[in-house]
């Protein structure tokens, strides 16, 4: 289930890609509200996108070697707890140490405004905040994130 | 309860308003909508009369209040006898930090407490496991040991305060340090009053704060409705919990059926593990999410009423009467409350509150404005509270018992409500009850599919929300947030390290290694092991941890 792919929009999967692009949606840390993983997961995967979900409550090194057998292009958290100030750089130095830099990582849920320009600078790609239309996240990952190879 | 005759003749003109008045005028102006629904998208008519509703009858649907079947509240004399509780939901950082924002409620007018744990005693770690870095009393209070639960009740006597604990896998233990707390203050235990959450089987549809797989919590939570039951009698055992279903994007009907579910199970486990129904269940409680679609909550509630009473009565044949009476606490909606013009949201809770009260609520939360954003500052906190207080000082809706029952709306809601919540207890039952159901994942899909649905009513502009897809402005204003200090982390793991020091090592090894056998022996209760445990300042970590040892974890299936 966690894989399953579905039809999906012909343009959410650029033409010259060799195979679809692959997104991890993980939940990080302790909090169990996954409404809006679950969400963005639907959606990703009815647009065309490869979706693994990890499913709650994982560490960040859960994440990371989930990521790597994966073999995925992009990595989608999201968290509600506040801890995402550990868990999002600690996530993004284990991609690194890994040689999975490339991995495009972006995330969402209750993340106050003032700590978004430090996610960002630690390498965070992109932050959603509440509220964002679920379209917008879909185009994001489209355009934003390539198959690796 | 109406005269066929007149009912006949409603219908005919009925009919003829529709040919003569509604048709005209609907070519004229036609309706705004393509169609009207609620926040659930349940259909909604144009408008209600009696012919619909023949079947309703007076005292068989609704009779009086406080008695049965509930319909129209389950005391007496409902607020004009006493107000709802004002239980405003409190949590961050400390012990300290939260028995000083305990205190400003109680001096603010609030009527009863309640706990919000942080997410690692939520899921049984203590806070210097790497489970918890960087979650440290981030969203509701580090509780590792009895010395923390000192330290949060201190100065709050616990035999004249009632408290309500928002926890469910560690249940039994935090009510165990609990119990030794009022044990301290020199408290009885039949005088301690309040309630734990203990909903494990929400916690698997929803929340997702679980430790052990489900056979293993349902012989906990047995375990504390026979220790109750004789030892803490004035302890509500379960909080059998729609909110998080909701929150996790249920419709009404779905709150509704899957929580009423849930209680089906419990009271089955209780009597199952040889305890009489009507010893245990008048004090399990409910408590349910006051959403935004004001009649459908109002009718939910007082469906929810008339469904347990039927079933307590007709299914489990209780005798007592207070075995029928479903009590409940409500919350506002958070998932409602935008990130988005925040000052909106003050509204919101405001309908939101009034759709609870005009529902028959016993207790009350009221959620602040900033929590889209942040854990609540004391200003948002107290706004929420003042609007508990506006509507039971000023607004008149407590001056009369179930103001809105009759209205031809509400009433056939109301039916509607039952009867397809009934629909779904049927399915769950087929199914072989609601455990079955939780491991087949199917409470589960249909909240996600319910929650992807109203997801894209939304994205398509088919629901409106101001502020996020309507009326919205350039820039927000920003509100003052809540911002809970780095140092509580290194603070709370240098406490529970003094704790494990300081304390009897040899007494507490012993209680962990009673815990333990207890544990294998399903003849054991838990409990005593558990209060004695607390009282040697074992920690909430290492009673979840020789548990886990026995009776496993439960793994997330990872479902979208």
């Amino acid at each position: 289930m966690a894989t399953a792919k579905a039809k999906g929009a012909a343009g959410a999967t650029p033409k010259k890609a060799s195979r679809k692009i692959r997104i991890l949606v993980g939940k990080p840390g302790l909090d169990g509200h996954d409404r809006g993983a679950k969400i963005i997961a639907r959606a990703l995967r009815d647009a065309g996108v490869e979706v693994i979900y990890t499913g709650l409550h994982q560490t960040p090194e859960m994440i990371v070697s989930a990521a790597a057998q994966e073999d995925v292009d992009g990595i989608g958290l999201s968290i509600l707890s506040g801890a995402h100030n550990y868990l999002f750089p600690r996530i993004i130095q284990l991609l690194r140490e890994k040689k999975m830099g490339d991995v495009v990582l972006f995330g969402g849920g209750i993340i106050p405004d003032a700590d978004i320009p430090k996610l960002l600078k630690k390498g965070v790609d992109r932050v959603f905040t509440p509220g964002t239309p679920i379209q917008e996240i879909v185009d994001y990952v489209s355009t934003r994130v390539q198959p690796r190879k | 309860m109406y005269d066929r005759k007149k009912l006949a003749g409603i219908a005919a003109r009925r009919k003829k308003w529709q040919d003569e008045a509604l048709s005209p005028s609907l070519r004229k102006s036609p309706p705004r909508l393509d169609r009207f629904s609620t926040v659930s998208d349940e259909e909604i008519d144009l408008l209600y009369t009696p012919d619909p509703l023949s079947n309703f009858d007076y005292e068989e649907d609704l009779g009086y209040p406080g008695q049965y079947p509930y319909t129209r509240g389950v005391q007496p004399t409902m607020y004009r006898g006493r107000l709802w509780t004002m239980r405003q939901f409190a949590g961050f950082g400390s012990a300290e930090d939260t028995n000083a924002r305990f205190k400003f409620l109680l001096a603010q007018g609030q009527t009863g407490l309640s706990t919000a744990f942080h997410f690692p005693t939520l899921m049984g770690y203590d806070s210097d496991s790497p489970r918890a870095r960087g979650e440290v009393g981030m969203c509701g209070v580090a509780i590792d040991s009895l010395k923390d639960m000192e330290i949060l009740f201190d100065g709050i006597p616990l035999d004249q305060v009632t408290t309500s604990m928002t926890i469910n896998g560690p249940a039994a233990m935090v009510f165990a340090m609990y119990l030794a707390v009022a044990e301290r203050q020199g408290v009885p235990f039949h005088k301690v009053g309040g309630t734990i959450q203990n909903d494990i089987l929400k916690e698997y549809i929803a929340q997702h704060a679980w430790i052990f797989p489900p056979e293993p919590s349902m012989r906990i939570i047995t375990d504390i409705l026979a220790y109750c039951s004789e030892n803490v009698p004035r302890w509500n055992t379960i909080s059998i919990s729609g909110y998080h279903i909701r929150e996790a994007g249920s419709t009404a009907v779905q709150e509704l059926a899957f929580t009423i579910a849930d209680g089906i199970a419990y009271v089955q486990a209780g009597i199952e593990a040889g305890i009489p129904v009507d010893k245990f269940a008048p004090r399990l409680s409910y408590f349910f999410n006051a959403h935004t679609d004001f009649f459908e909550e109002i009718a939910k509630y007082r469906a929810a009423r008339r469904m347990w009473a039927r079933i307590m009565r007709e299914r489990f044949h209780a005798k007592d009467e207070n075995s029928w009476k479903l009590r409940f606490h409500t919350q506002t909606a958070g998932c409602t409350l935008t990130a988005q013009q925040p000052m909106n949201n003050v509204v919101r809770v405001a309908l939101q509150a009034l759709s609870g009260v005009l529902g028959g609520t016993q207790s009350l939360h009221t959620n602040s404005m900033d929590e889209t954003l942040a854990l609540p500052t004391e200003q948002a906190v107290t706004v929420a509270l003042r609007t508990q207080q506006i509507i039971a000082e000023e607004s008149g809706v407590a001056n009369t018992i179930d103001p809105l029952g009759g209205s031809f709306f509400v009433e056939q809601l109301t039916n509607d409500m039952e009867e397809k919540a009934m629909e779904y207890i049927r399915k769950i039952d087929e199914m072989g009850g609601m455990v079955a159901a939780i491991k087949q994942g199917y409470p589960q899909r249909e909240v996600a599919d319910a929650a992807f649905h109203f997801q894209r009513l939304v994205d398509a502009g088919k629901k409106r929300i101001v502020g996020l897809n309507a009326y919205r402005s350039p820039e927000d204003t920003p509100i003052p947030l809540l911002k809970i200090d780095d140092r509580v982390e290194k603070r709370q793991v240098a406490r529970t390290k003094e704790v494990r020091r300081k304390r009897d090592a040899k007494k507490a090894r012993a209680c962990l290694s009673a815990l333990k056998e207890g544990s294998l022996d399903r003849k054991v209760n838990l409990m005593p092991l558990l209060v004695d445990a607390a009282r040697e300042y074992v920690t909430l970590g290492e009673m979840c941890d020789t548990l886990r040892e026995t009776m496993g974890v439960y793994t997330d299936p990872a479902m979208f």
